[in-house]
């Protein structure tokens, strides 16, 4: 654990002293460059902005409404007879629309059953093989005003899907409760 | 598709919060939320330009070219479409490099340049082009190898071995990021460019 603790911690002190060294050996103008760069990536936030401001709002709204706990309600008969804790319901769907809230929700599962319980096990793993769906694409079509997004969501869901149920297979193998 | 289910979350959101008397929670959700994604965009205004312009060094010296002709026969199999050697594919590289070693903030915006480059080849400039699907596909199937935040919130709550979930993590990432290639691929045959 340490010894990946130590690596993880490494990865961003080594990402800057490669590209320095690696920039000093080309004779690239370090400093001027970088500043160039930020100057970039400020341009790149501001225009993302409105976005984050509108998507944030809506998942806020359906947050507070209850609305995701009650179609959780409504799937749990799906939901248990495949097997899949009840609990993590609300997390799993939460995790679509929002990294804050579900780490709110993650947190909770942690308290109550602990990190090294079943469910413990089956969200950290769980939550390593997903991603805020809504809010990815959301920021990038926005970028370049794409409004006809095809089959992106429905893969991207199935992507997801298929995490979900591997976490769970994975966790059933690995550590039966 | 995206203006439909933003507005869905809005109108299903307000519509049960009127059921269940939580308008006032609602109330308080959107101007609090408002306020977040601010705050949030205040934080990222110094950690991706911080990012952006470290990158900008590592793409004055050569490094992104040097990165993205190692991942350019990868690169050729997901997105037939664009031309060798164009840029997008260094965007892409950068991008996919960066969400692999868990830097976030520093994928998004070679992201959104891989997107902009995207959305000069494409011919339709509403419609995602296959290219952007399979992209977007990949950003959203979760390519990160280990889940650094996870493992602290484990620490925190006192698990004997906050790493015993890398392993089956690293699997069930492959497996997402491979169905959803698979997926895409599937698609991308019964539909035009």
């Amino acid at each position: 654990m340490s010894y990946i603790m130590m690596l993880s911690n490494l990865i961003i002190p080594m990402t800057f002293a490669v590209i320095i060294l690696y920039g000093y050996a080309k004779r690239v103008e370090l400093y001027d460059n970088f500043i160039e760069g930020a100057k970039d990536g400020m341009q790149t936030v501001v225009g993302i902005l409105p976005t984050i401001v509108g998507l944030m709002v809506a998942v806020g709204i359906l947050r507070a409404s209850g609305a995701l706990d009650i179609i959780s309600r409504l799937i749990l008969p799906l939901t248990s007879r495949l097997g899949y804790p009840n609990e993590a319901v609300p997390l799993t769907l939460m995790r679509l629309v929002s990294s804050s809230a579900s780490t709110g929700l993650l947190l909770d599962l942690f308290k109550k059953y602990g990190p090294d319980s079943y469910m413990g096990r089956f969200v950290s793993i769980m939550m390593s093989c997903t991603e805020t769906v809504f809010y990815t694409m959301s920021v990038y079509f926005m970028s370049v005003k794409i409004t006809k997004t095809r089959y992106t969501l429905t893969s991207a869901l199935i992507a997801n899907f298929a995490g979900v149920a591997a976490s769970l297979l994975l966790t059933n193998i690995l550590f039966p409760s | 598709m995206l203006n439909y289910i933003w507005g869905c979350m809005i109108l299903i959101g307000i519509a049960v919060a009127a059921v269940t008397g939580r308008l006032q929670d609602v109330t308080n959700a959107a101007i609090e939320s408002a306020k977040d994604a601010v705050m949030l965009c205040v934080t990222m205004l110094g950690v991706m330009s911080m990012w952006t312009g470290l990158m900008r060094i590592a793409e004055r010296a050569g490094l992104i070219d040097m990165l993205s002709e190692k991942m350019a026969p990868l690169l050729r199999m997901l997105f037939p479409d664009i031309p060798r050697g164009h840029k997008a594919l260094k965007h892409i590289s950068t991008n996919f490099i960066a969400n692999i070693l868990g830097l976030g903030w520093a994928a998004t915006p070679a992201g959104l340049k891989a997107m902009d480059e995207l959305q000069g080849l494409n011919s339709r400039k509403d419609t995602a082009s296959r290219s952007m699907c399979m992209f977007m596909i990949i950003n959203m199937s979760s390519l990160q190898l280990v889940t650094m935040s996870i493992l602290a919130y484990r620490s925190q709550y006192n698990s004997a071995n906050p790493s015993e979930i890398i392993g089956p993590g690293l699997i069930a990432t492959l497996v997402s990021t491979l169905i959803g290639v698979i997926a895409g691929k599937f698609f991308e045959r019964g539909s035009g460019s």
